[in-house]
């Protein structure tokens, strides 16, 4: 019958229980990969999952760039979302991995508290951020994530769930922070709040003509508790590394108009744009150049510009827009992440040639000064950290690799959230603590019971 | 602020309902099996909501305690959700009667002897609103849901009878037949994206069918043509196919 076949459809499911492999991606949308999804929403759900998959990798939101939470199986956190406390007097917050920032934001902003370290994106679990232990415009301030948690828990691959701190257990509290989930299963952690007296913040935006002038501001605004620039890579010249400087400091009362003081502690309203689909990936740059040249350029848009503006546009710009990763089109871009230390400006510089004489790069990149930290496996070192997509296309890879030769060479690293290509011996050579690292990975998670795609590619399970 | 008791708040539909009326002013009685498991979801929608939230040991499948569970709740809900369930693997069931029992006896006789409960406490003080979620797969059966189908076909039509014996008393019975959603029960089952619900969804529109004083929702609307028509196949062609 012709028409049974539509009724299979909607009705046929196999009573058998099946292994089920679904596509998955994380944010680059490369690579992408099936694996057998699995979810719990308490700890005895986990239990159960630890005895029976072989190996698996833990996943959050899948807001990391590159392979980082890919695997056969993925043990999915995204239903262990509770809260489990918050001090509102003392600005500390508990909860479970799968609870994604935005929804934080929902309940301790109205409170008059803010995330201690956010990064560009709401959408990622806590467990996701001590993972690859985020950093935030504030990192010169601040620090990274881990700076602020408190204590945590963490289900090993055995199923023993171990707390760990800065004072307990520390070796496991250090691996796991950057870590990008090899240590164990990050089910809960308590971190302190940074206490605001508004929602809003006072944000200063200045251009500088050249990279020069850039770094020039970033010096002379370090006091700034939040500072990031956008850099428009195509220019050469005189105006090589022209950009735009973005200030920031959560507002006072006293700093608000009439209407922003109604409700000082107002959470912004949803409005969202969605990208129902893939679009070609020369789409995106047009859009960038166009709204960077509008900044630029725009005569209303003075040398400096002051205002307060809620912290959504200030530190989500792009969450305004569901999917945009989809602007890059099908197959996906790399976004590529690297930190340089202070005195190797000039790396900074022949990168920055190097991609755009090749012309292959996103027009706009994001430049930030890190602060100092000491950490076995965090991303962020004191320098200068330059984050760019480039959409995925023959000879990228091979690209990608002379860029990691110069930034090895000028004593940088690549972030691994970002990472979905990087060779083994850039790692190592980039982390000095990484011996360190394996051998802890190796004593909580004994036979690489959990494993990456990422893990594999650079060894971090294996040998 | 007016009370809501969730008969089997550790299904993802039963949290999904729960933080949607918590959201909505309501205080909250969680009750299941292992109320210690949900200690985090009462904290969460205390912090979330600022509602009242507590935890509640219920077993569907211990009769005798029903009465006994309800009187003891305090304060006594304005409006009761069955979201309880199971589904077990049908072709074990078939072999194994005391499979085919827990099936039925979960999600008929346990909901019904609770239900029984509340709607006399309901009739008696005449308010109450009662909310059952039954399923599609109670709307016709078949070979590959015999025993989970049938009890549901059977909590459906107990539903619409309460309903029925409600009605003048001033108390409203709803009716829930969700299609597909994904939730823990389904997790292993690949699911038509496009007529597939999420249990947010579901607690969604269950809120705004309660505010509508709504008998029977199908969860997406959609549903209930897609059953109209299964429903329309004559039994001499239905029984031949593979369902």
């Amino acid at each position: 019958m012709d028409h049974q076949h539509l009724f299979d459809f909607v009705l046929t499911r196999r009573n058998h229980i099946q292994q089920m492999k679904k596509q998955i991606a994380n944010w680059g949308n490369y690579p992408v990969i099936e694996s057998n999804e699995e979810f719990f929403a308490f700890p005895e759900q986990l239990q159960e999952l630890l005895a029976r998959e072989e190996t698996f990798i833990p996943r959050g939101n899948g807001r990391c760039y590159g392979d980082a939470s890919l695997a056969d199986t993925t043990i999915s956190t995204l239903k262990f979302d509770k809260i489990l406390s918050f001090d509102v007097s003392a600005g500390v917050f508990e909860s479970q991995s799968g609870l994604t920032l935005d929804q934080i934001l929902e309940v301790i902003v109205p409170a008059g508290w803010f995330l201690p370290v956010t990064p560009g994106t709401k959408f990622i679990t806590v467990g996701g951020a001590v993972a690859s232990d985020i950093h935030g415009k504030n990192h010169h301030v601040d620090g990274s994530f881990s700076n602020h948690i408190l204590e945590m828990d963490i289900v090993l691959a055995s199923g023993v769930t171990v707390n760990c701190s800065p004072e307990i257990n520390r070796d496991l509290f250090e691996a796991t922070c950057g870590g990008m989930g090899l240590t164990g299963i990050i089910s809960r952690v308590k971190f302190r709040l940074k206490k605001i007296e508004t929602s809003f913040i006072r944000q200063k935006q200045m251009k500088a003509r050249n990279l020069e002038e850039l770094i020039g501001l970033f010096d002379e605004y370090r006091d700034y508790t939040y500072s990031v620039a956008w850099i428009d890579c195509l220019k050469k010249g005189a105006q090589f590394g022209r950009g735009i400087l973005l200030l920031g400091e959560h507002a006072d009362i006293k700093d608000l108009n009439e209407n922003q003081k109604k409700n000082p502690l107002q959470l912004p309203e949803k409005k969202q744009i969605n990208f129902p689909f893939n679009l070609p990936s020369w789409v995106l740059n047009v859009f960038t150049v166009k709204a960077f040249n509008f900044l630029f350029y725009s005569k209303n848009f003075k040398k400096e510009i002051n205002r307060v503006i809620g912290f959504e546009p200030f530190f989500y710009p792009l969450d305004a827009i569901l999917h945009w990763n989809r602007g890059y089109g099908k197959k996906g871009f790399v976004q590529y992440q690297f930190v340089l230390p202070l005195e190797a400006k000039n790396g900074l510089i022949e990168i920055m040639n190097r991609i755009s004489d090749k012309g292959i790069g996103s027009f706009l990149a994001v430049l930030k000064v890190f602060g100092k930290q000491e950490s076995i496996i965090s991303f962020p070192r004191e320098g200068y950290t330059l984050a760019l997509d480039f959409p995925v296309r023959t000879g990228l890879l091979e690209f990608l690799d002379e860029l990691d030769q110069i930034v090895l060479q000028y004593g940088g690293r690549l972030y691994m959230s970002k990472d979905a290509r990087m060779k083994p011996d850039v790692l190592r050579h980039g982390y000095p603590g990484l011996n360190k690292f394996k051998d802890i990975v190796r004593k909580y998670n004994p036979d690489g019971k959990i494993h990456s795609i990422q893990s594999d590619r650079l060894f971090l399970t294996t040998n | 602020m007016p009370t809501v008791l969730i008969l089997g708040a550790s299904s993802d539909i039963g949290v999904a309902i729960a933080k949607k009326f918590a959201s909505r002013k309501f205080d909250v009685l969680l009750a299941a099996r292992k109320p210690e498991q949900l200690k985090p979801l009462e904290s969460d929608i205390r912090i979330r909501y600022g509602a009242n939230c507590s935890s509640l040991f219920f077993d569907a499948l211990q009769y005798d305690t029903h009465a006994g569970f309800f009187s003891s709740l305090l304060p006594k809900p304005d409006v009761s959700v069955c979201v309880f369930g199971v589904l077990e693997d049908e072709d074990q069931a078939f072999d194994d009667w005391k499979l085919t029992e827990k099936m039925i006896n979960t999600n008929f006789t346990g909901a019904v002897s609770i239900l029984n409960t509340i709607a006399k406490d309901y009739i008696a003080q005449k308010k109450g609103t009662i909310i059952g979620i039954s399923s599609v797969a109670g709307d016709r059966g078949r070979a590959s849901k015999l025993i989970y189908a049938s009890a549901k076909a059977a909590f459906t039509t107990y539903l619409a009878g309460l309903r029925n014996k409600c009605f003048k008393e001033n108390v409203h019975v709803m009716t829930v037949q969700p299609g597909f959603v994904y939730t823990k029960m389904t997790e292993n089952q690949p699911l038509p994206k496009l007529i597939t619900s999420t249990p947010g969804q579901v607690a969604d529109i269950i809120y705004n069918a309660y505010l509508k004083k709504k008998n029977i929702i199908y969860v997406k609307w959609f549903w209930r043509y897609i059953m109209l028509i299964i429903g329309i196949i004559p039994e001499f062609q239905f029984k031949k196919m593979k369902l």
